[in-house]
């Protein structure tokens, strides 16, 4: 039978801590509306996503409300659009975006993820079309998120695409100098990229996907800082133990609510993504969970061990929660979601060179950071390059997601408002690795044994 | 199928008259009734039978939260699921 402390303790973590599923995402895959037509390719994507996720926002909040749980976003991730495109050689693909970004607002979604190419060997003719039209598609959309996966561990990180992908990324930002550079928000450049991630800005759903899937993405930073709170002076098994016991609690609220939504919309449940996702909100940080380890500020020497902790203890308690975990699953720390990111990065207690540090032990790399306008794009392959080293040595997922801020300088501040939060230009080093980058070429696969 | 309704707040007259009021109004059945002083708050759970509720449930939890908003209290009505899946292996 249900005690009270148990009701009270889920109806306390709702109405206090912040606790939520972050998103139900729907996979679809579109790989049945290649067309040599693009017109007609993107009429079919357009009724394809219209028919299968007509009921996904409503099924999403009949779930929230009979199970008292928030669910904060509904979001659709599609196939990757170069692999639809590259049908249509001469083609401008912003016309696929223009039809995801249609198909987003018909059926009430707040992101759809997959104008992405995977070019981690090397680029197919649609692949460089793809890229190409990041900047026009995300300045002229509204809900779609791009992503570009650059490197693997089996493939080695393909450095003409780094080199790219630096002007990308500042390209972005330019055609949305307007907006807060918010494109370049949307746009992340991965190593590693998981093929079932229900979060944004990297959603994209894989060839190895079914027809169409639910993953859902979890959250509850609060709830864990929370909880160490309540535990008061003990050492750090205890520590990982209290991070253990409120992860299960937390997944398997979000297998709950996977399994309800898989069920009302008759659509396979994919995976449980078991990732701390903070927001700006006050009290849903995870940079107050490492504070309430016993760090003075996020960013101070400890962070690091403290994040591998706090990391290790949420997979090791969501795991026996769900029956399927995938996606990028760990703790997130994107700077301008997280109220104590952003405190630790306007104190100068948190750096990018800590920050680089700390994607080699979580989820998911150097994640909505904003850097100087006139920063090169050199200086970006580089960052870029940097973080999908860390990501194939390790044989993890890591991604960069940085946002020039176009005509501001160190110290000054973007805002986005919403989940995206917003925060201060972070200092980066200015020495120049232009010739590196241009060098172009491939970083080969590296050792799988021989690990040191 | 069984929900659980919560109401959390400042203790006053009628509270779980009022509650039981919109619970009979609309085919909801009340099996069992807790209620505690939980730091100084009143907390009353009841459990109750939804099967032969009469509206949508979302109407009955928006009716509920209405209440609790005239009242001063915080009323929440889950399905139990919610509570078996997070606190029982």
């Amino acid at each position: 039978m249900l005690n009270s402390h148990d009701i009270l303790e889920t109806i306390n973590m709702i109405d206090n801590e912040n606790l939520d599923v972050r998103t139900i995402t729907m996979g679809i895959s579109l790989l049945d509306c290649i067309d040599p037509d693009a017109n007609r390719a993107c009429d079919k994507i357009y009724d394809k996503i219209c028919r299968y996720a007509q009921n996904l926002v409503k099924t999403g909040e009949d779930i929230s409300k009979e199970y008292g749980i928030p669910i904060i976003n509904k979001r659709i991730s599609v196939t990757p659009i170069s692999m639809i495109a590259g049908a249509n050689p001469g083609v401008n693909p912003v016309r696929f975006a223009l039809a995801l970004d249609r198909a987003a607002q018909t059926v009430g979604v707040n992101f759809i993820g997959g104008y992405s190419a995977l070019v981690h060997k090397g680029f197919s003719p649609g692949d460089y079309a793809l890229i190409e039209s990041i900047p026009e598609a995300l300045s002229r959309t509204e809900f779609v998120c791009s992503s570009v996966n650059i490197g693997s561990t089996k493939a080695g990180i393909n450095m003409d695409a780094v080199a790219k992908m630096g002007g990308i990324v500042n390209r972005v930002a330019e055609a949305t100098a307007d907006r807060d550079c918010i494109g370049a928000a949307k746009l992340v450049v991965f190593c590693n990229a998981p093929e079932d991630n229900p979060f944004m800005a990297g959603a994209f759903h894989g060839t190895g996907e079914p027809d169409c899937e639910i993953n859902v993405g979890v959250s509850g930073p609060g709830v864990v800082r929370a909880a160490l709170a309540k535990a008061g002076d003990c050492d750090i098994t205890a520590i990982a133990d209290i991070i253990k016991k409120t992860a299960f609690k937390v997944t398997r609220m979000g297998q709950l609510v996977a399994q309800e939504a898989s069920r009302r919309l008759c659509v396979p449940f994919g995976i449980v993504d078991l990732s701390l996702a903070p927001t700006p909100a006050i009290g849903d940080s995870v940079a107050y969970i490492l504070e309430e380890m016993g760090l003075e500020c996020c960013g101070a020497h400890g962070t690091t061990a403290a994040l591998a902790l706090l990391n290790d203890a949420v997979k090791k308690g969501g795991v026996m929660a769900s029956s399927h975990v995938g996606g990028l699953s760990g703790a997130f720390i994107p700077v301008t979601e997280d109220a104590g990111m952003i405190h630790a990065a306007q104190c100068g207690a948190l750096t990018l060179t800590k920050l680089e540090a700390m994607t080699a032990v979580c989820s998911v790399g150097l994640d909505m950071i904003v850097i100087p306008g006139d920063t090169p794009s050199e200086v970006i392959s580089a960052i870029i390059a940097d973080e999908a080293a860390i990501g194939m040595v390790n044989s993890k997922t890591t991604a960069v997601r940085v946002i020039p801020a176009i005509g501001k300088k160190v110290g000054e501040e973007l805002n986005f408002g919403g989940l995206l939060g917003g925060g201060p230009v972070m200092e980066i080093n200015r020495y120049s690795p232009a010739k590196f980058i241009h060098r172009g070429g491939r970083i080969p696969a590296p050792m799988q044994s021989l690990k040191n | 199928m069984r929900a659980v309704i919560t109401v959390i707040g400042k203790d006053t007259v009628g509270i779980l008259a009022k509650v039981s009021t919109v619970c009979a109004e609309n085919g909801v059945n009340v099996m069992d009734v807790t209620q505690s002083i939980l730091q100084g708050m009143f907390a009353m759970i009841m459990m109750v039978d939804i099967s032969g509720c009469t509206v949508p449930f979302s109407e009955l939890s928006d009716k509920l939260t209405d209440l609790g908003d005239s009242m001063g209290l915080r009323i929440h009505v889950m399905h139990e699921d919610i509570f078996n899946s997070m606190h029982r292996i």
